[in-house]
Order: structure tokens, then C-alpha cells, then sequence
């Protein structure tokens, strides 16, 4: 079985730099990616397209958000309010260090040893594993790709599909060698026969949990519940066994009702898998009742906020209508070309790009934002329409502002601002250039090497100008016309 | 009684002027075709985008309002780009919100600033050219055209009017070339990785000739296709729809 989690992971001991270097020279992780490509922007484009409302449906989610983040502490007290009426506790956490101790305290007084875990990134952004095995308390990840990469010592590669970046027969090798108690010569070479390995071993944990801890995608604030969506059916597992359940959330994941729950649950799936609902919708609420047949004797929430409050008034706050559906990690070149890891945060692609600033500060994860060509392919598939290209714009610009943004970069700008602002020294300036660089393309047209310009010579030649600028051009013509 | 003539300030683009301004040239044919005045204000140097993709607002504000000072006078701007015309469009509303005087001016040339291609679709009402370009080629969609503009139909439409062309679609014209203005510069692992896969595609096609209605992206791919070796030739769209392909392809040498 899994060994301890690593406190921290090894990509994020380098600069974001050298984590892509590493990833876009590692073939295996081009296959993987190979493989999201593949996977989902068809199988969501082609569940968007069934849907004839689907764009209204995108609008309607949307507006629910907007209005529960514009009301939100009205919201998140009466979502405390219910649960508390349905038997269950909400422990308001500003930060991870405050979540960490709620719930090791919790684990603690029900006596836990161990404690299973359906899918959560908030227990990522809090790094409970580590904390719960330092507390001699063994985490189980029942997600399978959480499951994969928990065995691995690794981080999720992706929120919604933690072990994307590993390929079938990386995974056979690993449970080969972890799970002993099997035959060696057993097949395991297809996928279902992994899922059915992972199950067998997986079950007898579930029994033995004392404690199991749950994400949320939604907590009603009407009801007091929270809804998790999976596909594996492993959450339902963790919330009804043991004698303790722990939602762990988020403060924004507060929806007003039901009613509006399932309005954004129309586009949670669709826009992450191309499902048209996830195998498993499963609404929790409180803990047993006396007539229950089966159910956690507790139930506690642990509401973080980590920052999050601190988006609401202001240039972010879009960020918080975020589903966590994975789609513009789906739709992203940039993921495709360097994987999850390489980002070093605990969410990765656009939304992580977006999000990490604001939960690790600007100057710790400046190249994030910093990492896209703004082709707006993220926004353009957003259930939510997050305009990300934007709110990363934004986050250049706080960069800009308190200078983080690297100093050749700002003299570069500020350097060819300069010129750009006087057209009569532009003209000159870039007349020279256009008539030296044609000059040292020569007969071939292009150059492959340029002093300054090895950021784009490495890899490209440099077309060559074709001489003259068109102004300069433009004008000799108008002089002769005239 | 004749009409007033339309009068088009061409908004060339940095890049155009500087690396290839035979596509300037191009888009004052096309447009005089299409019955516009063409004008080349003087003044214009570039959008700027640089400074308002790198955070620095200070400096793409001086340069926006220097824009529209140049070009507030014309009835409308037109560029031979998505992303400078999406620049115009759909940024400098913003870069000067809260800013009434400045903002309302912004909003008012965005109202009249297109991409030269959609401009002569959709304002201009041209359904064919007179252009002949013999051969297979294929057409990757810039993302700020495509997104920002909505610009894909346009350009499939005047290709499919030039004699003897045999558009081939690109599998993924709709996924970023990689260029990103500074980006590629910034993360060129990143960007030739993603160039790559970009040139991967194009090779699937089959085509000799690659089309784009941006010279970002089209010197970011011919300077990819042109490393490694393949004889793909690399045009802006423009070039081929005025009929105006005498001149080498884009980092491509002097025949002979």
C-alpha cells in the first residue's frame, strides 16, 4: 500500500522554467497529453452540441454565481444555519494551517487511524495527507487516479484527472510492484482489470476507515447539504462508512438552492468529461437520522476561505465563480505542451494560473500568468465564462506594478514604448532595422541566428524584412503621385 | 449624384510595416477594389499591445490614445490583423474605463475598426476576388481574429473564389500557433512545442502553401517550417487574395 505523501513535490522545488524544460523533453508525458487532446475537447464539444440550450444554460450558471458571490455572506450563514439544524458542525477556517488543525482535531477525537479520502483539491491546497500521516493517521485515497498518484508520491496532474499524465503501462508497473499480494503472471494490461485491482484493494479500507473526508463541487445553502459528482462511485463510499464525514470546501462552492445546484450540475459534466451527468450525483446532508439505515454518526464541514473573501470586491472576483470543471486545462496549448507538474502550484492551466497568485501571492508564482498567449481557447469553453485571459492580464499588471515583472522584460517594453510613442524616430529606427536585418538575411531570406533573439532563433529562423518599412514605402509613392 | 467615398484609414500593423509590407500593399488594393479611399496616416506606429500584454498600462494607454487620435477622423480602420484590430476593438474600451471622455472615444473607433478580410465581407459585401493562385493550401484561424472577432467563415469564402486554390482544411486551425507576441520569446520551450504540433498539422495537409490572416503567427510558423527544413510556403492571406504573390514567401530567399 502507499507509502507517506512527500511534504512537497519536486516541481515545486524548481523555477517553473526549468520544470518546462524538463517536461517538453519527456516523451512519455507527450503521449499522456497526446491523450487529453484526444479525450476530452471532442467529447465536450460533442455534448455542448446535444444540447440545444446549452449557451443559455452557460449564461444561467453564470448568473447564479454572480448573484450568490454578491450576497455571499448571507448565503454561507444560512448554508451554517441548515447544517447545523440537520446535526452537523461548520468550522470556519481562514487559512490551511487553521483547516489542518480542525480536522486533525476532529480525526483525533474519533480516535481515527485511518482516514479514506474521496477527491478533493481543497485537501490538496491544504495538504492534509501530509499532515494526517505526521499525526501517525494514514490518508487512502479512494479516487483511482488519486489512488495512482498517491502511490507514485505525487501530486495531481489535473483537477478533475489527477493521474493524466501517466500512461497504462506506467500504472501497470506501479501496482505490479505495490500490490504483492496478487499473482505476478495476472493480466493487467487493460484498463478495466486496473479499476477491478485498485477495488479489490480498496474495498477492505473503506471498511477499516474510521474517518472519511469529502470535497464538495456544490453546498446548498437552502438544504444544508453539500453534492459531490464522481464517476467511480468511491465518494459515496467515503461519506457513508465511516463513523465520520468531513466535507472539506471551499467557501465559494455556496449555491442559494437545489434547484440552482442542478442548473449548474447541466453544465459541470458536459464541459469537463462530455457526460451528460456524472455516474454519481450524491447529496449529503447532515449525519444519520435515528432511521437511517446507514450514514456517519458526524458530520462537520471545514469552510476555507484562504483568500478567497479577499477576491470578492475587486479585478478577481470572477475567479470565484470557478466549477472546477477542468475544461480550460482541457482546452489549453500550454497544458498540452508541458503537463500539470510544470506549473508547480497546486492547480494547474488557465484557472490555476489565475488562482495561484491570488492564494501564494504574485511575486511566488509571477510566471504563471505570464505563461499564455492569451488565445482565449480557456474562456471560449468556460461553463462559468471566466474570462481568463483577462483576470491573467490583470495579474501582469499587479506584477507590472510592483515589479516582479523580470527587469529585461520592462526595459524591453519600455524601450520599444519609447519609440512607438514618436512616429518620425520610430520610422527611422525601424527603417534601419528592416534594411539590416534584410541585409544579413541575404539570398536565404531568413535568419537563424541573431544576437538578442535567441528566444526565437533557438528553435525558429527568423524571417528576413523585405527591405524597406511600408511607411517609408508608402510615402516615396504618395511623393511621386503628388 | 455619386456617393461620398469611404474613406479607410489602414491601420498597417508593426509587423507589416517592418517585415512585410507587401501585405500592406495588399490590403490598399483589396480595399480599393472594394470602392474605399485608402489612407496611411502618417502617425501610426503600432497598437499597442506589447506594453498592454506585459502589464504595463501606463505605456499601452499613451499609445492607444495616440491611435486614436490618429485614426478618429476616417470612416472606418481596417488592419491585416485579428489581433490588432481585436486591439482596437475590444481593448481600448477597456484600458480606458472609467475614463469618460477617453472611453467614449475608444468605443467609437472600435465601432469602425474590422480586420481586412471580414471588413470585406462583412462591410463591404465582396464575395469573390480576382486572384488566381494554383495549388493546395490550408488556412490556420489566428486566435484574437477567431475569438475576439469571430473571423473564420470570411476568409474560407474570398479563398474559395481564387482560380485554380485548393483549400485543404487544417486539422486544429482553431489551437494557438504558439506565438503570443512576447511569449514566444519569454517560453520558447513552450512555444515550440506548441509551434510544432502546429507544423505537424500542416504537414497532414499536405499543402504547399500555408495561409494566415496574421503575421505574428505566420512568422512564428514559416520560422518554424523554414528550421526544419520543409518547402512549405508561408503567405498572409492578403497576398493571395490581391493577387499579389510575385515577391518570395515569407522567409523564403530570392528564386534562382
Amino acid at each position: 500500500m502507499a507509502s507517506p505523501v512527500k511534504p512537497a513535490m519536486s516541481t515545486a522545488d524548481r523555477s517553473f522554467s526549468e520544470n518546462v524544460r524538463v517536461a517538453v523533453a519527456d516523451p512519455q508525458l507527450r503521449r499522456a497529453m497526446h491523450h487529453v487532446k484526444e479525450g476530452f475537447i471532442g467529447k465536450r464539444a460533442k455534448a455542448a452540441a446535444r444540447l440545444p440550450e446549452f449557451e443559455i444554460l452557460r449564461d444561467a450558471a453564470r448568473d447564479i454565481k454572480d448573484h450568490t458571490l454578491a450576497h455571499l455572506d448571507l448565503y454561507l450563514e444560512r448554508y451554517e444555519a441548515q447544517v447545523i439544524e440537520r446535526g452537523g458542525q461548520v468550522h470556519w477556517c481562514a487559512g490551511p494551517a487553521e483547516a489542518r488543525a480542525t480536522i486533525l482535531d476532529i480525526c483525533r477525537q474519533a480516535g481515527a487511524r485511518t482516514v479514506t479520502k474521496g477527491k478533493s483539491m481543497i485537501g490538496e491546497e491544504i495538504d492534509i495527507n501530509a499532515h494526517l500521516e505526521a499525526a501517525g493517521i494514514t490518508p487512502v485515497e479512494t479516487d483511482l487516479g488519486e489512488y495512482i498518484v498517491q502511490m507514485r508520491h505525487e501530486r495531481p496532474s489535473h483537477i478533475i484527472a489527477p493521474a493524466v499524465h501517466l500512461t497504462k503501462d506506467l500504472i501497470e508497473a506501479d501496482f505490479r510492484a505495490q500490490h504483492r499480494q496478487f499473482p505476478a503472471d495476472r493480466s493487467l494490461s487493460e484498463v478495466p482489470e486496473l479499476v477491478d485491482e485498485a477495488r479489490q484493494v480498496l474495498r477492505q479500507r473503506f471498511l477499516d476507515a474510521d474517518v472519511g473526508i469529502t470535497g464538495a463541487n456544490f453546498l446548498v445553502a437552502e438544504t444544508g447539504s453539500s453534492i459531490i459528482v464522481t464517476n467511480e462511485g468511491n465518494g459515496d463510499l467515503t461519506q457513508t462508512l465511516p463513523r465520520v464525514h468531513i466535507v472539506i470546501a471551499s467557501l465559494e462552492k455556496v449555491v442559494p438552492t437545489l434547484e440552482d445546484a442542478t442548473t449548474i450540475l447541466r453544465v459541470l459534466a458536459r464541459s469537463a468529461t462530455g457526460q451528460e451527468f456524472s455516474t454519481y450525483t450524491t447529496v449529503s446532508t447532515g449525519p444519520k437520522r435515528p432511521d437511517d439505515v446507514d450514514g456517519p454518526e458526524a458530520y462537520h464541514v471545514v469552510l476555507l476561505d484562504n483568500g478567497r473573501s479577499g477576491l470578492l470586491d475587486g479585478q478577481f472576483r470572477e475567479i470565484l465563480r470557478c466549477i472546477r470543471c477542468g475544461a480550460c486545462i482541457n482546452h489549453c496549448p500550454v497544458y498540452h505542451a508541458i503537463g500539470g507538474h510544470a506549473y508547480g502550484s497546486v492547480y494547474p492551466g488557465p484557472i490555476g494560473a489565475a488562482l495561484t497568485p491570488a492564494l501564494d501571492g504574485i511575486e511566488a508564482a509571477a510566471d504563471l500568468p505570464e505563461a499564455s498567449t492569451f488565445c482565449g481557447r480557456c474562456e471560449a469553453v468556460c461553463p462559468m465564462r471566466i474570462p481568463l485571459p483577462k483576470l491573467l492580464r490583470h495579474w501582469r499588471e499587479r506584477a507590472y506594478e510592483q515589479r516582479v515583472t523580470p527587469g529585461g522584460l520592462r526595459a524591453g517594453i519600455g524601450l520599444w514604448a519609447f519609440f512607438a510613442r514618436r512616429p518620425a524616430l520610430y520610422g527611422f529606427v525601424t527603417g534601419l532595422a528592416a534594411r539590416l536585418l534584410r541585409a544579413l538575411g541575404g539570398r536565404r531570406g531568413r535568419l537563424a541566428r541573431l544576437p538578442l533573439a535567441g528566444g526565437w532563433t533557438r528553435f525558429r529562423d527568423l524571417p528576413a524584412p523585405e527591405g524597406r518599412t511600408f511607411r517609408s514605402q508608402w510615402a516615396a509613392k504618395k511623393s511621386t503621385r503628388s | 449624384m455619386p456617393e461620398a467615398p469611404i474613406r479607410v484609414g489602414l491601420f498597417v500593423t508593426c509587423l507589416v510595416d517592418l517585415f512585410r509590407p507587401s501585405v500592406g500593399f495588399a490590403a490598399v488594393k483589396l480595399l480599393e477594389d472594394a470602392g474605399c479611399q485608402v489612407e496611411v496616416p502618417a502617425a501610426q506606429t503600432c497598437c499597442g499591445q506589447p506594453a498592454y500584454n506585459s502589464g504595463d498600462r501606463a505605456d499601452a494607454k499613451a499609445i492607444a490614445a495616440a491611435v486614436i487620435d490618429t485614426f478618429e477622423a476616417y470612416d472606418y480602420v481596417v488592419a491585416p490583423s485579428g489581433s490588432c484590430a481585436g486591439m482596437l476593438r475590444e481593448h481600448y474600451p477597456l484600458l480606458f474605463a472609467g475614463d469618460a471622455g477617453m472611453e467614449a472615444r475608444a468605443r467609437a473607433l472600435a465601432g469602425r475598426t474590422y480586420e481586412l478580410v471580414s471588413f470585406l465581407t462583412d462591410v463591404r459585401g465582396v464575395r469573390t476576388v480576382d486572384a488566381s493562385f494554383p495549388g493546395r493550401v490550408t488556412y490556420h484561424d489566428g486566435c484574437s481574429g477567431l475569438r475576439e472577432l469571430g473571423i473564420r467563415a470570411q476568409p474560407r469564402a474570398l479563398l474559395a473564389s481564387v482560380a485554380g486554390l485548393d483549400l485543404t482544411e487544417l486539422p486544429d486551425s482553431d489551437v494557438c500557433c504558439g506565438f503570443g507576441g512576447t511569449f514566444c520569446v519569454k517560453y520558447p520551450d513552450i512555444s515550440n512545442a506548441m509551434v510544432g504540433a502546429k507544423t505537424a498539422c500542416v504537414a497532414e495537409t499536405g499543402a504547399e502553401t500555408l495561409l494566415a490572416g496574421d503575421l505574428g503567427c505566420l512568422l512564428n510558423m514559416a520560422g518554424k517550417l523554414k528550421r526544419d527544413g520543409t518547402d512549405v510556403r508561408v503567405r498572409h492571406v492578403a497576398e493571395v487574395l490581391a493577387g499579389m504573390t510575385a515577391q518570395p514567401a515569407i522567409g523564403d530567399g530570392e528564386p534562382g
